[in-house]
């Protein structure tokens, strides 16, 4: 390898969800600096926010506690949360980037004690579980979080209660004047690694998401399941606490649909299954009612569907229905369609309904700060063989699996990208 | 059994808008929302309408009273993810079957429609209600006629009574009548196309 500019050598990542963290530590280790960014408190992304992948039904929390001890095991990868990228100039080998770096408002000295949240009298919707429950204004962002630090609303941070939580600390962390930092770097190659949201289930009308208390989606059915989550695992009726004797599980939920996204996400039926074992695990009794279009267990997930198939407790019904209305006596919801295998229209009233929301692609919300970066018809980012390379969710709907392959792939396209300009 | 799919061409190239029928993917929204049926009140949904139509069931579907029955509520476009027009095709497809001979002769919308209806409205360019309904009361005799009359004379009086009938038999025609007369060859000589 030739010595050029260390700026060859650097390669920027753009989120630190488990496309992102991939990427990273696979440049770094072999041989690449690499600058990771992160727009939330916490690394980990989406992957954090799950109860268990599907198809093998273990915790995200190890393997994110793998990738966690690489990064610092690495001197090569240096990461920053809370950051964001203004702006990128430049083309592949040379790249200027600013990135702006927003306030935590708890320095580096913090031991995560936790003093400061029990002297702390303001709570706040909780961000990490998509606002189901309610967490302290200054808080740790989750129970795994990495970097193990506390963080500040910055909302919060303007009033006079934060500036009492100072004296608080006993190692002086907090600092409620914290600014923004404008970061200026050279870099050789970019990964863009932004991943996805949630598509908002209050833009599908029909299915009255946000005014039915007890039709919610699958992130926050997963946050429910999770140990760790608003409810401390127990899968529940968001309306009364009771436990459900029959959900429903909607696929396509504005997924597939001109008038949402157009697009299938390849993941929400798998994880639609996933959580199917959720239920049927904690409640023997319940039923399980999932309506389909078509099935898509993407590539070698068909072993899990007949899994799911074998219990009898699981029906499937291929109809994707019409609308959800409320009965006003129990607040159950009640889903209207037709079953297209015998063409008989239902209405049928259950516990619960989640809606299998798709992924709707952060680039299309915040586009990337570039030229010339080409986006398909939905938002996804096109990798066009120059120095930006977009990866994981960023650049089209994927499982964990897949994120994890397209990041090392990505590695790859980055440190070639670096190559050519060395010449 | 093999696929036959030369009703389905046909539909695709004669019948109004006929050839989104293949973007459908069976989801079954539409039926789910068309509000005719919990009436039970269709034999099929524009969903098995569709699905019938690619499976080759030309005499079923054009001689039924499906089609007939849509009411313009405009539920099934709205929720289409795909985007066809269902209520069209819909209406695409009852033109067809009139304009194929297929449709039943007892189909009491299609009577309603081509005949009654059209001849009121094409005669003056406005509809005449009292025509229109008379007309319509007498389709099948005197006898059918009287009876149709006896039952229906409440309502009659209420729409009368709340000035949403006009009693005037025959008001004459519009203004400008030969302009829409223009347009109807017009529109005939584009069909004939």
């Amino acid at each position: 390898m030739t010595s050029g500019n260390a700026a060859h050598k650097t390669i920027l990542v753009v989120g630190g969800g488990i496309s992102g963290l991939t990427a990273a530590l696979e440049a770094a280790e072999v041989g690449y600096e690499v600058i990771l960014v992160e727009k939330n408190p916490y690394l980990g992304g989406r992957v954090a926010q799950h109860h268990k992948y599907f198809p093998k039904l273990c915790s995200p929390t190890c393997g994110l506690e793998i990738n966690f001890q690489r990064i610092r095991n690495n001197p090569r990868v240096t990461f920053h949360t809370l950051t964001e990228v203004e702006k990128v100039e430049g083309s592949a080998g040379n790249y200027q980037v600013r990135l702006r770096r927003n306030p935590r408002y708890v320095n580096d000295k913090c031991t995560a004690c936790g003093d400061c949240a029990k002297a702390c009298e303001v709570e706040i919707a909780n961000p990490f579980n998509f606002g189901l429950g309610k967490l302290k204004a200054i808080h740790n962002s989750h129970d795994m979080a990495f970097p193990n630090r506390f963080v500040m609303d910055a909302e919060f941070a303007k009033t006079d209660a934060a500036k009492k939580l100072v004296a608080v600390c006993p190692v002086g962390a907090i600092e409620p004047d914290m600014q923004p930092q404008m970061v200026d770097l050279t870099v050789g190659a970019v990964i863009w690694a932004t991943g996805w949201q949630p598509y908002d289930a209050a833009k599908i009308r029909p299915y009255g998401f946000g005014s039915n208390a007890n039709v919610t989606t699958n992130m926050r059915f997963e946050r429910m399941s999770s140990a760790y989550g608003p409810t401390g695992g127990k899968i529940q009726r968001p309306s009364d606490g009771q436990a459900p004797a029959s959900v429903a599980f909607i696929q396509c939920a504005g997924s597939r649909d001109h008038n949402y996204l157009p697009f299938c996400s390849r993941i929400c039926c798998l994880a639609s299954m996933k959580q199917a074992t959720y239920v049927r695990e904690q409640y023997p009794d319940a039923q399980v009612t999932l309506f389909y279009i078509d099935l898509r267990a993407m590539d070698r997930y068909e072993a899990f569907q007949k899994k799911i198939e074998a219990d009898p407790k699981v029906e499937w019904v291929k109809s994707k229905p019409a609308r959800i209305e409320e009965n006003p006596a129990n607040k159950n919801p009640i889903v209207i369609g037709e079953d297209t295998l015998t063409g008989v229209r239902y209405r049928r009233e259950f516990d619960l309904v989640v809606l299998a929301t798709g992924m709707e692609p952060n680039a299309a919300l915040q586009p990337v700060p570039a030229a010339n970066v080409p986006t398909d018809d939905y938002g996804f980012v096109v990798n066009d063989g120059g120095g930006i390379i977009a990866v994981g969710c960023a650049a089209g709907p994927l499982d964990v699996a897949g994120a994890v392959q397209s990041g090392t792939a990505a590695a790859l396209k980055a440190i070639q990208a670096l190559a050519q300009v060395k010449g | 059994m093999a696929y036959n799919l030369s009703f389905a061409r046909k539909v695709y190239k004669n019948a109004e808008m006929g050839h989104w029928i293949k973007m459908c993917m069976q989801c079954g929204v539409c039926s789910g929302s068309c509000p005719l049926g919990p009436l039970g009140a269709w034999e099929f949904g524009p969903r098995e309408i569709f699905q019938r139509v690619r499976a080759g069931k030309e005499e079923e579907i054009l001689g039924s009273g499906a089609m007939w029955m849509c009411t313009s509520c405009y539920n099934c476009i709205v929720r289409c993810p795909r985007g066809l027009p269902i209520t069209h095709i819909v209406h695409g497809l009852a033109r067809y079957a009139v304009e194929t001979g297929k449709v039943k002769p007892t189909q009491p919308t299609a009577r309603f429609a081509t005949k009654v209806f059209w001849n009121n409205i094409v005669k003056t360019g406005r509809v005449g209600e009292a025509a229109l309904s008379m007309h319509l009361y007498f389709i099948d005799g005197i006898g059918t006629g009287i009876s149709n009359v006896l039952e229906m004379k409440d309502v009659a009086l209420g729409m009368l009574k709340s000035k949403r009938l006009n009693p005037i038999p025959f008001r004459g025609k519009i203004k400008g009548y030969d302009g829409f007369k223009k347009m109807l060859d017009k529109a005939f000589e584009l069909e004939k196309k």
